[in-house]
């Protein structure tokens, strides 16, 4: 059995089914993100093994313990906000010590604990001041330190950086996983944001309307989606139209280049399917070991800085690719005639 | 000075006239006891009044009294209400304003009826009993204030958030009340106190009723049966009221986090 263990958990509110079914095995030091859009439930399974929300269905165990009928303040549960959630009475010390007061803890016990997490944290000289006085990325920080303080089992993080500005975002989530891993506490962390969960997990569960699309590791779940949602909702795609010619080996024809694709298909011959393609594996020009090659028209050209994002017009379908920026050679220029070029062992086969 | 300042600076000077004129009558009137000179001869008689000691000190008790029930009735109320039971918000916002809708001589006959010596509960029958009954009365009279300072004061945090960053933190129930919500809406609780406190220091209707020696029955005692005597009184009963709003604004202004200055 996992460290933490979700078991065919639900939650309905009303006749509303917000999460379906939701089995999950997180083994004690992992980092899992919840990555998903607006409502497909990642937070209300957050919540329910937070303690906050009762579920319709289902068992949540920690350590080999049952924790779905115990309140939320005896589940020993760190769990930091998006919109911070420190106490604006208290000083960012007494804000850390808050859990270790509760738990009964001697003064200098609570003294020596509140200084080391604000070590950890890189703010040791900030403990007398009020969270107002303190940054946006200040205050997630204090946030992290006093839902750690009391030493939980599990920390939980929904959606910790999305009040904060893009830069702060960045290095506050390498300083979460650095610490996360110093300590090899488990976490789940909520995001809607793919590079944060890509960057910073151990494993990622991708939810949709209510269950666990794919869980895997980064790497997996980018190049290898289990599902068209997956494919669509991580990193941009391009989906193409092709139409079978021969099923069992998997041979197609994009408009009127073969395409073998070396794997059984589930559709017939003759049927029109969807190929997923990453922006990435497709070449400007003929690429070495890329033998499918497609003609085309430049449509746009999108300067991102380090990256170019092209998207060219082959047939009547749009295929985006990026290159690299490269100061000595601009970007071709829109309505160019080009060449692509595609390894038919990138092109994804996407499950409904 | 445009046309446009002029008129609202002369709409304010009439407004304040209007206030001030009779105040100051008043306090002209209060120190012209002596013939012929200005003193506060009418001051030092009422100050000095063994009745005047013991009705103030009897109603500032009573307000004090008032204000701890009220916040021990008020807080966890509202604070439940905005967490668990929103839908509820309007019921409870019509019965806090009760009070303000139905007078209060009828609020004291019905307590009189309810609670008189040959009821089930005869309060009015024993001095503990009576001034329990003034106690919840004012309670009842301080609730649109109280609550709705209370109220204000909890939309301007995150309740929700707070309560449960404190219950992931292990606490309990009466620990994020009284560590976490309490302190973040004190400016406001204060707001609502010195209100009541106001409030309580000068009621008749509820003292006189229940035939309760007070402040108010004082004044209108004196009132009847003096001259200059009251007009001082009156002045240090508006002294009161205006030290309990300017202490409300020192707490808003100078709290240490307060919501203004965050």
């Amino acid at each position: 059995m996992a460290f933490l263990d979700i078991n065919h958990l639900q939650k309905s509110f009303g006749e509303l089914r917000v999460v379906k079914d939701f089995i999950l095995g997180i083994e004690k030091g992992e980092f899992v993100s919840f990555l998903g859009p607006s409502g497909c439930g990642k937070t209300t399974v957050l919540r329910m093994v937070a303690g906050f929300e009762t579920p319709t269905s289902g068992a949540i165990r920690i350590d080999g313990q049952d924790v779905t009928g115990l309140p939320a303040n005896r589940r020993k549960i760190g769990m930091v906000f998006q919109a911070y959630a420190l106490f604006p009475n208290l000083t960012v010390a007494d804000n850390i010590g808050f859990g270790l007061k509760v738990a009964g803890e001697g003064k200098a016990d609570i003294a020596r604990r509140v200084a080391e997490m604000l070590e950890l944290i890189g703010l040791p000289q900030l403990g007398g001041r009020y969270p107002f006085q303190l940054s946006g990325g200040q205050q997630q920080r204090v946030a992290l330190a006093r839902a750690l303080a009391p030493r939980p089992q599990v920390l939980l993080l929904d959606e910790p950086l999305s009040a904060l500005d893009a830069k702060i975002r960045v290095s506050l989530r390498e300083e979460i996983r650095r610490i996360q891993q110093d300590l090899g506490i488990t976490t789940i962390f909520v995001t809607h944001d793919q590079e944060e969960a890509l960057s910073i997990s151990d494993r990622i569960v991708v939810m949709h309307q209510g269950v666990a699309d794919q869980v895997g590791a980064p790497f997996d779940i980018y190049n290898r989606p289990a599902t068209r949602f997956v494919a669509e909702f991580v990193g941009t795609l391009n989906l193409v139209d092709a139409d079978v010619v021969e099923a069992v080996s998997g041979r197609v024809r994009l408009g009127d280049v073969p395409v073998a694709l070396n794997r059984p298909l589930s559709a017939r011959a003759g049927e029109r399917i969807s190929l997923a393609l990453r922006p990435e594996t497709v070449a400007l020009g003929r690429a070495e070991g890329h033998d499918v090659i497609l003609s085309g028209r430049i449509a746009d050209v999108h300067f991102l800085g380090s990256v170019i994002r092209i998207r060219v017009a082959v047939g009547d379908q749009l295929l985006s690719l990026d290159t690299f920026n490269q100061p000595d050679r601009p970007p071709p220029a829109v309505g160019a005639a080009v060449e692509v070029s595609i390894c038919d062992r990138d092109l994804l086969v996407l499950a409904a | 000075m445009t046309g446009k300042r002029l008129w609202s600076l002369l709409a304010v000077a009439l407004g304040g006239l209007y206030f001030l004129l009779p105040l100051a009558g008043m306090v002209d009137f209060s120190m012209r006891m002596k013939r012929g000179e200005y003193s506060f001869e009418a001051y030092r008689i009422v100050l000095t009044d063994p009745q005047f000691q013991h009705t103030f000190l009897y109603s500032v008790g009573l307000a004090l009294l008032t204000i701890v029930i009220g916040i021990l009735i008020v807080v966890p109320t509202a604070y439940f209400v905005r967490l668990k039971l929103p839908g509820l918000r309007p019921v409870i916002e019509f019965i806090t304003l009760l009070p303000l809708v139905i007078p209060p001589i009828v609020i004291v006959f019905g307590y009189i009826r309810i609670y008189n010596t040959s009821s089930i509960l005869p309060l009015t029958g024993s001095w503990w009993g009576t001034n329990i009954l003034l106690l919840f009365g004012y309670a009842t009279l301080a609730l649109p204030y109280m609550y709705r300072s209370v109220d204000t004061g909890l939309r301007t945090i995150d309740i929700g958030s707070l309560t449960e960053a404190a219950q992931s933190l292990g606490a309990g129930w009466a620990r994020i009340l009284t560590v976490v919500i309490l302190p973040n809406v004190f400016v406001s609780v204060m707001s609502g106190a010195f209100l009541t406190f106001a409030i309580v220091i000068g009621e008749y209707v509820f003292a006189a009723l229940l035939n309760v020696n007070s402040f108010g029955p004082y004044m209108v005692w004196m009132g009847g049966n003096r001259a200059y005597e009251p007009s001082a009184l009156a002045v240090v009963a508006f002294a009161i009221t205006w030290a309990c709003m300017g202490l409300m604004q020192l707490f808003t202004r100078f709290s240490k986090f307060s919501t203004a200055r965050r």
